[in-house]
């Protein structure tokens, strides 16, 4: 009987949680930084059933009699952050038997519950753009995930665009990573191209087939998922995110999306600072690293704290990502910092941690800024989200708390120590803490 | 919020955009190879950071000594390459041929306990990477002098971050990886930057220095069996010259290397002052020609592995142990016990989980940098590690370490900073980046403070030096201006 009472209970609590507080909760006496408009001194921020109901001044907001108050005097409260190049939940896509491989799904590679996932969610990052790597020409199709809590499955981490279906990018690079001269890899930076103009040449014919036949099923070509994917790069429906860093491969990578019209954004741009102005009139996105020191790779030893800045004088809409594992995600906001060291203004500097990228992901209307209607994502840091000495107390996700420094488990991730590195185990119960993250 | 950048600043910052854009021109024309850009780049290099010869008196809003309490409006004064006095404004009057230099915030020259960088280049390509041999898993007499390069660009690069000494040389990933060296971050030839030239000799127990295939140390058992068996073997070879020298009434002392580190007022290991094990007096650079520096040498014999492991077994030269485990750490201290050698620590990811037996060794810890990425055999670090070492009055040192791939070195400074946001003290982490990183080299009498009469090494900052939107203004390595990029 009382086991069957504490199911009930523990279930009852489960489907109380998944829909979210139906009381609103303010968040008050914090300053604001919103990201989109000016950030608010004394500020209020009220969120409910995983959206943001309002968003202002602790003067002008007026609180319903219903509404949960939480008080965070003397923090700052900011969007979650946009990751828009990561490596969490240890994906492997594409495998060695060919240089393009835009079947290959990293859907089916994460683990949802790997701890590169909670680390990157006592980082701040609340949406991140998982990619397989870089070693090949295009190693597969990317995913666009939600850090949500207790992700027992893949699914749990996924977001739907309207039409219903999951999102994601595909991946492509060149340079030196794709360049293994063996196995049907290329060689050389020319062969790199070739390879990928003859795959999208190919894409092209497929596609015409198809829009040839019709309604004709007969007249359709065999199904080929690697054709069927590039097409959708083809037709606009999905993001390249194109590893590059020499300035003549950020060139070609250019020259690319010119001949087949795809939407591109840049990543890493380790030499960008040297091609900003034919960046910026492409009109495509950078998404940049920011790296302690030059070199470790031929292709980066050009790499410049200033990339960052250059790109953004020059026009381009700058992002940063972690490229976790490279940077840490609990020290994401550094790489915002050192950009700010370098000559970007403050302002750009968050802008490139939140909207630049939810606009790259093609989220920035949900997530990316505090603005009413957006999803209840953010975080609470303890000073200056640009300061060393700055933690990570609180991040919120769709309006649930998924990291909270206070608690030992989370504090365990957020610092380190034993046991910090291994892989979640989920629990259903909510009322089970003590049995959540760690042995 | 103040602003970032001066006018002037940004002008000189414009200027080296414009640099570094007409170099890249000048490749695109010439289409110089990879040695030659290098080449080049010194060139202009030499441009950029002409040295000043004048007599300085460094002026900072806020002065850290390291030695007493950080002063207001303090004043440096350098004279001859060396700190002639040190002291508030209110106090000192700087001679009128002096050039006075001001910045927010001044610090000794920051040193880095434990890098590769000279010896693992910044292309990370085959022909730059010298900082481990793999013919042999136990190689002592390898001398990292022998592959330093003075002017490899990760040196500039922690250069004009504040870093003047670092602690380099093979790196951790064989039983033995051969010999480390200290070294100034500004001059040309090995000679020129040279402090103490076979430092310690580097170590690794765990995961990391396993080799597979058959070969030897496969296991962590076999790891330090071989260890014991060429200390045992160079206790032997010692014990066989001195009753040589008996029969031969020969009392001449078997003598020694006097630049290293572990000519140290030993005692035994175990001492109750951990700095006991620390000290030692200060050494003369090294300048010397390779014939000069043979008479310091100990008669080498043509067994030059054995040569070395002897030095350690007479307690000239410690085995620096990278271990990470704590299994590994307490194979050190147990090998270390054995032999009665001195031994420092490095790396150290679980040192938290065995403070106490840490502590009763008395031997100090080269820490992993705070950032360091967890995994594998480092699964356990944290953040807090140096925090916990210093609550617990174990000596330490902040590191950059070893990278093997991006970013190619890590940069003291960033890791300290990052330790004084996770439960050290700002004083303390500084501390873990000059006096007590001075300490545990073996040079803490000549550098790694502010104090009269030692090099004057001396950083220069627009702020707080942790913070991340701080710059570095300015390096000063032996009373010379080696660094101006504002970086």
């Amino acid at each position: 009987m009382k086991k069957n009472l504490l199911s009930f209970l523990a279930l009852f609590l489960f489907v109380c949680s998944l829909y979210g507080q139906e009381k609103p909760t303010a968040f008050i006496n914090a300053k604001i930084i919103p990201i989109v408009g000016q950030p608010i001194e004394q500020g209020v921020l009220i969120v409910q059933n995983g959206k943001i109901t309002a968003v202002g001044d602790a003067r002008t907001v007026r609180l319903s009699s219903d509404v949960v108050q939480i008080d965070v005097s003397g923090k700052i409260i900011m969007p979650g952050l946009v990751d828009s190049h990561s490596h969490i939940g240890e994906p492997a896509g594409a495998d060695g038997s060919a240089p393009i491989q835009p079947d290959v799904r990293i859907l089916d590679s994460v683990n949802p519950r790997a701890s590169s996932i909670q680390r990157a969610q006592a980082g701040g990052i609340t949406t991140v753009n998982v990619m397989p790597g870089s070693g090949h020409l295009d190693s597969g199709q990317t995913l666009y995930l939600k850090l949500r809590d207790d992700a027992n499955t893949i699914d749990d981490l996924l977001i739907y665009d309207k039409d219903g279906k999951y999102m994601g990018g595909i991946k492509f690079a060149n340079g030196t990573n794709p360049m293994r001269g063996s196995g049907g890899f290329p060689g050389t930076r020319a062969k790199s191209a070739a390879l990928v103009r003859e795959q999208f040449i190919k894409a092209r014919e497929y596609r015409e087939k198809i829009q040839k036949a019709g309604k004709d099923q007969s007249k359709l070509p065999p199904r080929d998922l690697a054709m069927e994917m590039l097409g959708e790069v083809l037709d606009g429906k999905r993001v390249v995110h194109f590893h590059t860093h020499r300035h003549d491969d950020i060139m070609t990578a250019l020259r690319l999306q010119k001949e087949f019209g795809f939407r591109l954004v840049l990543h890493h741009v380790s030499e960008g600072w040297k091609v900003a102005d034919e960046i910026a009139k492409a009109n495509v996105p950078a998404s940049v690293i920011m790296i302690d020191s030059p070199g470790g790779k031929l292709e980066a030893v050009d790499v410049r704290y200033e990339t960052a800045a250059i790109l953004d004088k020059a026009g381009v809409l700058v992002g940063f990502h972690t490229d976790d594992y490279i940077t840490d995600s609990r020290l994401f906001m550094r790489s915002a910092a050192l950009a700010v060291r370098a000559g970007m203004t403050r302002d750009k500097a968050l802008y490139g941690l939140t909207m630049a990228n939810a606009k790259i992901l093609d989220l920035d209307k949900r997530v990316g800024s505090l603005e009413v209607g957006k999803d209840a994502d953010f975080i609470v840091l303890s000073g200056d989200p640009l300061s060393v000495y700055t933690h990570v107390l609180q991040t919120w996700v769709e309006g649930r708390k998924v990291f909270d420094r206070t608690d030992p488990k989370d504090y365990l991730i957020a610092v380190g120590g034993a046991g910090a590195t291994n892989d979640k185990l989920i629990h259903i119960s909510c009322f089970d803490d003590d049995f959540g993250g760690q042995k | 919020m103040k602003r970032i950048f001066s006018a002037k600043t940004q002008k000189r910052k414009d200027a080296k955009v414009e640099l570094f854009k007409l170099r890249n021109y000048a490749i695109k024309i010439f289409k110089i190879s990879a040695p030659l850009r290098l080449c080049a780049f010194a060139f202009i290099s030499l441009f950029a950071f002409a040295t000043v010869q004048a007599q300085i008196a460094v002026k900072g809003e806020t002065v850290w000594t390291m030695a007493g309490e950080p002063i207001t409006n303090g004043i440096v004064l350098i004279k001859d390459g060396k700190i002639e006095a040190v002291g508030a404004a209110s106090q000192i009057q700087i001679p009128s041929n002096y050039k006075i230099i001001s910045a927010k915030v001044v610090t000794p020259g920051l040193i880095d306990a434990h890098s590769v960088i000279g010896l693992a280049g910044y292309l990370n390509q085959p022909q730059d990477q010298m900082q481990i041999e793999t013919s042999s898993s136990m190689q002592p007499e390898l001398r990292a002098i022998d592959a330093y390069n003075a002017e490899e660009k990760l040196i500039e690069w922690v250069r004009s971050f504040g870093v003047t000494t670092i602690h380099t040389g093979h790196a951790p990933g064989a039983l033995i990886s051969g010999q480390t060296m200290i070294a100034k971050t500004f001059g040309k030839e090995v000679e020129d930057v040279t402090i103490i030239p076979t430092a310690m000799i580097a170590a690794t127990l765990g995961e990391s220095a396993l080799e597979s295939g058959g070969k030897s140390p496969g296991t962590r058992a076999k790891q330090v069996s071989m260890l014991r068996a060429a200390l045992i073997k160079a206790q032997e070879s010692i014990r066989a010259a001195d009753n040589d020298k008996n029969k031969n009434q020969n009392t001449k002392n078997s003598g020694g290397n006097k630049n290293s580190p572990a000519n140290l007022n030993d005692s035994n290991p175990g001492a109750k002052n951990p700095n006991s094990v620390l000290k030692t007096p200060p050494t003369p650079a090294y300048q010397s020609s390779p014939g000069q520096q043979n008479q310091n040498e100990s008669n080498p014999s043509s067994d030059l592995r054995s040569d070395m492991m002897q030095k350690v077994i007479r307690r000239e030269i410690p085995l620096m142990i990278t271990a990470q485990r704590a299994q590994d750490i307490m194979n050190a201290l147990r090998l270390a016990k054995e032999f009665n050698i001195k031994i420092v620590l490095d790396g150290a990811a679980e040192s938290y989980m065995i403070l106490d037996q840490i502590k009763a060794s008395g031997f100090p810890v080269i820490i992993h940098p705070t950032m360091f990425r967890a995994g594998g055999e480092t699964e356990n670090l944290s953040m807090e590690t140096a925090s916990k070492l210093k609550a617990a009055g174990i000596p330490f040192a902040l590191q950059s370490g070893l990278e093997n791939y991006v970013p190619k070195t890590r940069v003291v400074l960033y890791e300290a900073g990052i330790a004084a946001a996770n439960g050290l003290s700002r004083r303390d982490a500084l501390a873990a980046i000059t006096i007590d990183a001075a300490k545990i080299i073996g040079l803490d009498k000549r550098i790694g403070s502010l104090e009269k009469n030692k090099d004057a090494d001396i950083a220069m900052y627009d702020g707080d030096p942790f913070e991340y939107t701080t710059h570095c203004v300015g390096t000063i390595i032996n009373g010379k201006v080696v660094s101006e990029i504002v970086r």
